[in-house]
């Protein structure tokens, strides 16, 4: 090996190696969230929705207890517009890990009149706000444990790691609570709740490389496959029985993939050959589209879109 | 951090934007609305100011978060609001910084708020203070008016017991000198805003280990492992340890880090610790190095920031949260208040909100404390409402700590 190529190695290995301690910095400061919320909570519940992000908060609390299994149930708010796939992962990792599910439907809300149906075909993501709130009012939960990463939005950037929300679950930004050092407090007024983000400071390739290391299984959607698409607005939607092909729309069959998972009238999928976690590391290293900005429907209404839902109880 | 408008949203618009960390409809979001004539400008502020109310009345209100990859480092930037009565949130941004970026407009001078700042900044513990002062196209970058402007901040820096200051002359709206290097300012030698967000050495905690324990875990064998976030130093199997605030002395005989066993822990890790002779461990209990132990006091003087409408007062009695373990205190003194005009200490006998005091505490029980110096983590704790959880105000143990029990 040449001089130059041996140095090239070496740095490589380095990079890797500050990007190792990185990551256990991460996952050192997210462990030590979930136990002060598993120390200082009556009743946390952890939300689950197979995506990518949730599924590295899952790894992380099944590791802030290991020897012993999770104490913590978890939730799914299932909107009803889902891919398959996502279902039997979800179904498929609680069932592994031993893990109580909860599953809280869009559909089961709009039966009891807490939400009103939107219609056929139309997003339900917003419903999902009401009905996880009606979800911890009934289960008496005070604290939530979800994946939502502060480069994920605007509104998102100025959450606290342990955001306190009102009875109605909203979240009022020009209130919140001084969060200094790491000194997370998990005590709220009654009828108050909790929402942690263990992965505040997490970038979306910091999750990708966390999936690496921990070796975690992603439902098969997150990588690269054939399936029929139609472009609207603005976004690569999947045929779907929610996404109907209208008139003037042309289905097309491409290799694709989901940067994230959602409702999937309004999660919309990317253009891309990336089939294995190194190949996605590499995609999104060179991408110039945010996630939420190449995928989300729901995001794009306005400037002040997530504030809003936020506002709402979303989480 | 800066005063009002004086421009550290637009200042991190442009160091995200010209780092080309932005990405491509991020950008778009930048670009003004309806139809403005006049050259394409992008209203770099809204990069950080996400709420629809800071749009409206062009302010930041709370901490904003963004995250940035260079060559140098991973930084996390924390956009704090410049107005006096968000003095909590941008407490809340500043305790967990390494490095603090003031912005200055340079055809304004320093202003109380930004003193304000740069007060909180050091006593929270900052070593570096980069100072962008900014609007340099307005004054024709002239050399006087940036000199005259980093008196001013080294003066105040140097009154509050100091810090590094490196000053950079900038134009946040043009981006001179803030990734790029600027070609109006000939006269100026030194580095871009950019070039100073390299990583600090190691935030140096000089205390010795310390392991406050959140939990016990059972082992295999029903044995009690304490697990906790270390803080102050590293931690092997053998080293002779002491649990605070009991005194029991023991040894490490088992730990692990997220279901591996280690032989060594470093700080910033969470860990899973046993020890020798059978001593239990309980959540609150910290784990601390033989030697340089932690001293167990009654009695601590602090300097408090305090962000409560109800002021602190000598009497006052409240919940604390010190590490992983809430205990009653009392304020027994309030020995004076930072005027934050000229720095100095003025005799008071209450500390306002935003006001910052030197303040002595009593507490119910004794508490393992550091000074904040040596170790941010131990150094400092809480004052919380007990009913609603509510953070009260925020106190750093200082350097001569306290007294020991009947002493």
């Amino acid at each position: 090996m040449s001089a130059l190529a041996r140095r090239a190695v070496l740095d490589s290995e380095r990079v890797t190696a500050l990007e190792d301690d990185y990551l256990d910095g991460l996952e050192s400061h997210a462990v030590f969230v979930i136990r002060e919320v598993a120390a200082e909570c009556a009743r946390p519940v952890v939300l689950f929705s197979g995506g990518k992000d949730s599924t590295v908060v899952l790894r992380l609390v099944e590791k802030a207890f290991l020897p012993e299994r999770v104490p913590f149930p978890v939730l799914h708010i299932d909107t009803g517009h889902n891919f398959e796939e996502v279902i039997s992962y979800r179904d498929a990792t609680v069932s592994r890990l031993g893990l109580r599910l909860l599953v809280e439907t869009v559909q089961d809300a709009i039966a009891r009149r807490v939400v009103e149906d939107p219609g056929p075909g139309r997003s339900r993501n917003q419903l999902q706000s009401r009905t996880l709130v009606d979800a911890i009012r009934r289960h008496w939960f005070d604290a939530c444990l979800g994946g939502a990463r502060r480069d994920e939005d605007k509104a998102r950037a100025k959450e606290r790691l342990m955001s306190v929300r009102g009875a109605d679950g909203g979240w009022d930004p020009a209130n919140q609570r001084p969060e200094l050092w790491q000194l997370y407090v998990g005590r709220v007024a009654p009828g108050e709740h909790l929402r942690v983000f263990p992965l505040s400071d997490w970038t979306e390739i910091d999750v990708w490389r966390y999936i690496r290391r921990e070796q975690l299984v992603l439902p098969s959607i997150y990588f690269a496959h054939r399936r029929a698409v139609v472009r609207r607005d603005g976004m690569w939607l999947a045929v779907s029985p929610w996404v109907v092909p209208r008139a003037g729309e042309q289905v097309q069959e491409l290799s694709v993939r989901f940067r994230t998972v959602g409702d999937a009238t309004t999660t919309g999928a990317v253009l891309s050959t990336a089939s294995t976690v190194e190949e996605v590391i590499r995609e999104l290293a060179n991408s110039r589209i945010s996630e939420r900005g190449q995928t989300r429907a729901d995001d794009q209404f306005s400037d002040a879109a997530m504030e809003d839902r936020k506002r709402e109880g979303y989480f | 951090m800066g005063a009002v408008d004086d421009g550290k949203s637009t200042l991190i618009g442009r160091l995200l934007h010209d780092s080309h960390q932005l990405t491509e409809d991020q950008i778009q979001a930048l670009e003004p609305k309806g139809v403005e004539a006049g050259p394409r400008r992008l209203n770099l502020s809204y990069a950080t100011d996400g709420l629809r109310a800071e749009r409206q009345q062009g302010i930041t209100i709370d901490v904003a978060y963004r995250y940035a990859t260079t060559e140098a480092a991973r930084l996390v930037i924390a956009d704090c609001p410049g107005h006096l009565v968000y003095t909590a949130n941008m407490a809340t941004g500043v305790s967990t910084a390494e490095v603090a970026l003031v912005v200055v407009d340079v055809t304004r001078g320093l202003r109380e708020q930004t003193r304000r700042h740069l007060a909180l900044a050091i006593l929270f513990g900052v070593r570096r203070v980069v100072v962008a002062v900014n609007k340099m196209d307005l004054v024709g970058w002239s050399e006087p008016a940036w000199r005259a402007t980093v008196d001013q901040v080294e003066e105040v820096v140097r009154r509050l017991g100091g810090a590094a200051v490196t000053a950079v002359p900038v134009s946040a709206l043009h981006g001179d000198n803030v990734v790029e290097f600027s070609r109006e300012a000939s006269w100026y030698r030194g580095v871009t805003v950019m070039g100073c967000l390299r990583p600090t050495p190691e935030r140096v905690s000089s205390s010795g280990a310390r392991l406050p324990v959140q939990l016990v875990v059972p082992g295999a064998q029903e044995e009690a492992w304490g697990a906790g976030l270390l803080s102050g130093g590293p931690i092997a199997l053998g080293d002779p340890v002491v649990v605070l605030p009991k005194g029991q002395v023991s040894h490490v005989r088992g730990l692990s880090a997220l279901g591996s066993q280690v032989s060594r822990a470093l700080a910033g890790r969470s860990i899973q610790i046993l020890l020798d002779d059978g001593v239990a461990l309980h959540r609150g209990d910290m784990v601390s190095e033989v030697g340089r132990a932690a001293a167990v006091v009654v009695e601590a003087d602090t300097t408090l920031c305090w962000f409560d409408r109800s002021p602190a007062r000598p009497g006052r009695r409240f919940l604390i949260k010190h590490t992983t373990r809430f205990v009653e205190a009392v304020i027994s003194a309030v020995e004076g208040r930072r005027d934050l005009t000229n720095m100095e200490v003025r005799p008071a006998s209450e500390v306002g909100m935003n006001d910052i005091g030197l303040v002595r505490w009593e507490f119910e029980t004794p508490l393992p404390l550091d000074s904040y110096r040596s170790n941010r983590t131990t150094g400092s704790f809480i004052a919380v409402d007990s009913r609603s959880g509510r953070t009260l105000g925020a106190a750093m143990v200082a350097s001569s700590p306290a007294k020991l029990p009947g002493g």
